[in-house]
């Protein structure tokens, strides 16, 4: 976002910008920054609070009253906890029908849980009045086919909806991902369950992370250089490794 | 959380350890008045609206979101898989505040919002990006959009 503002004021335009790891603000130096301490997706604080949310952007463009820079600032003003980090007095998100699981492959398994998920996920559309599942053009139980056959020895071959196999497989996750997030948001706690709780729930009970962990697993020793690399970083977060016991700082080898 | 202690051990080492970019001295334009100005926001967060283009591994091209752009068009599709979503999926607004700047406009504290609005996908490195953000400093002119909000994710 740095090198940005600094290419964008270049060409004649004043710009402020957020900034949310400060460190990486202090060795670019842009023009105008506001660092906000707030978690990584939510650089304006607080989904649906509309009065945190401007003054976050009246912080911002205040500073273009400073008439001489770089200028760094801090946002002082937390944003309140976005729910309980852990499970303590809430029920799980969604409960699954584990009774038949034994028989089950990863495949089936997921496919199951994207049925039960299916009501949770309408009632959340209709409330939200939107979805950001689709990017893939694909219904989703068919995403989550196409993340399994690449845990096959015939991983996809075809371009499918003007997306190449490497650049479906990217979507996919993202897909799955969205789908499970949003349908637990569509549970009776709906907006109130915190990002870490639903990622607890999602990382730590659903079959769709054991799908994508195997995935990461295929991916990393391919050879395929885009490959390698979704596996490093686009299928499980860094912030759920040490849930799985990964260190794998590939950073440090680039 | 974006404090640099919230994270664990291997977080903070992958933000310690991150290449940037490094320029020789900071450009500064002396801002016109906010309140006569007109605005654009550049996100990051590799946003596109339904039936656009998603964005690839190194895209380091742009979408286009108009200002009348509804919650219900957005989409996502950034590469990187280490940041929330939820918030996002609940309200755009807290990674993209075209509403909030749209408010600004009708209470006079901001002149006007940009035609249009854009998003790059933030993990592409930013020396990538400088060819498409001097093609978007042309589009920008022409839209006579004074000052830009840069949002990241």
């Amino acid at each position: 976002m740095g090198g940005l503002s600094h290419y964008l004021e270049r060409a004649g335009f004043a710009t402020a910008g957020i900034s949310l790891i400060r460190l990486h603000s202090e060795k670019i130096r842009p023009p105008r920054a506001l660092w906000v301490p707030f978690e990584l997706g939510r650089p304006l604080g607080v989904p649906h609070d509309a009065a945190f949310q401007s003054r976050v952007l009246q912080k911002l463009i205040d500073l273009f009253d400073i008439p001489e820079g770089p200028v760094l600032v801090d946002y002082t003003e937390d944003a309140p906890d976005s729910g309980p980090s852990d499970m303590t007095g809430l029920a799980c998100p969604v409960q699954f029908d584990v009774s038949n699981i034994e028989s089950e492959t990863l495949e089936m398994a997921v496919v199951r849980e994207i049925g039960e998920l299916l009501p949770w996920y309408d009632l959340a559309c209709k409330r939200r009045k939107r979805t950001t599942v689709g990017v893939t053009g694909l219904e989703i139980e068919e995403a989550a086919r196409t993340l399994a056959k690449w845990l096959t020895s015939s991983p996809p071959m075809d371009v499918v909806n003007d997306h190449t196999p490497v650049a479906m497989l990217k979507l996919a996750v993202e897909d799955l991902r969205a789908f499970y997030f949003e349908a637990a948001a569509g549970q009776p706690q709906g907006d109130t369950i915190g990002s870490r709780q639903l990622a607890d729930w999602f990382w730590g009970e659903t079959s769709a992370a054991k799908l994508l962990l195997a995935l990461r697993a295929r991916l990393i020793p391919d050879e395929d250089p885009a490959l390698k690399m979704l596996g490093h970083n686009s299928v499980v977060p860094r912030e759920q490794w040490t849930r799985f016991g990964i260190d794998d700082r590939w950073w440090h080898e680039r | 959380m974006a404090r640099l202690s919230d994270f664990d051990e291997i977080g903070r080492d992958y933000y310690e350890s991150m290449p940037m970019p490094e320029f020789s001295y900071t450009p500064w334009v002396v801002a016109k008045p906010i309140a006569k100005a007109r605005v654009a926001i550049i996100s990051t967060a590799g946003l596109q609206r339904q039936g656009d283009r998603p964005f690839s591994v190194n895209s380091a091209d742009y979408r286009i979101l108009p200002n009348d752009t509804s919650s219900a068009e957005l989409e996502m599709s950034h590469i990187s898989i280490n940041f929330d979503r939820s918030g996002f999926q609940q309200d755009h607004n807290v990674a993209l505040p075209i509403d909030r700047l749209n408010e600004f406009v009708a209470a006079g504290k901001i002149g006007s919002a940009a035609a249009f609005h854009y998003s790059f996908m933030g993990a592409t490195h930013p020396d990538k990006l400088e060819y498409a953000a001097n093609q978007l400093a042309g589009v920008l002119k022409q839209d006579h959009v004074d000052l830009v909000l840069l949002v990241p994710i």
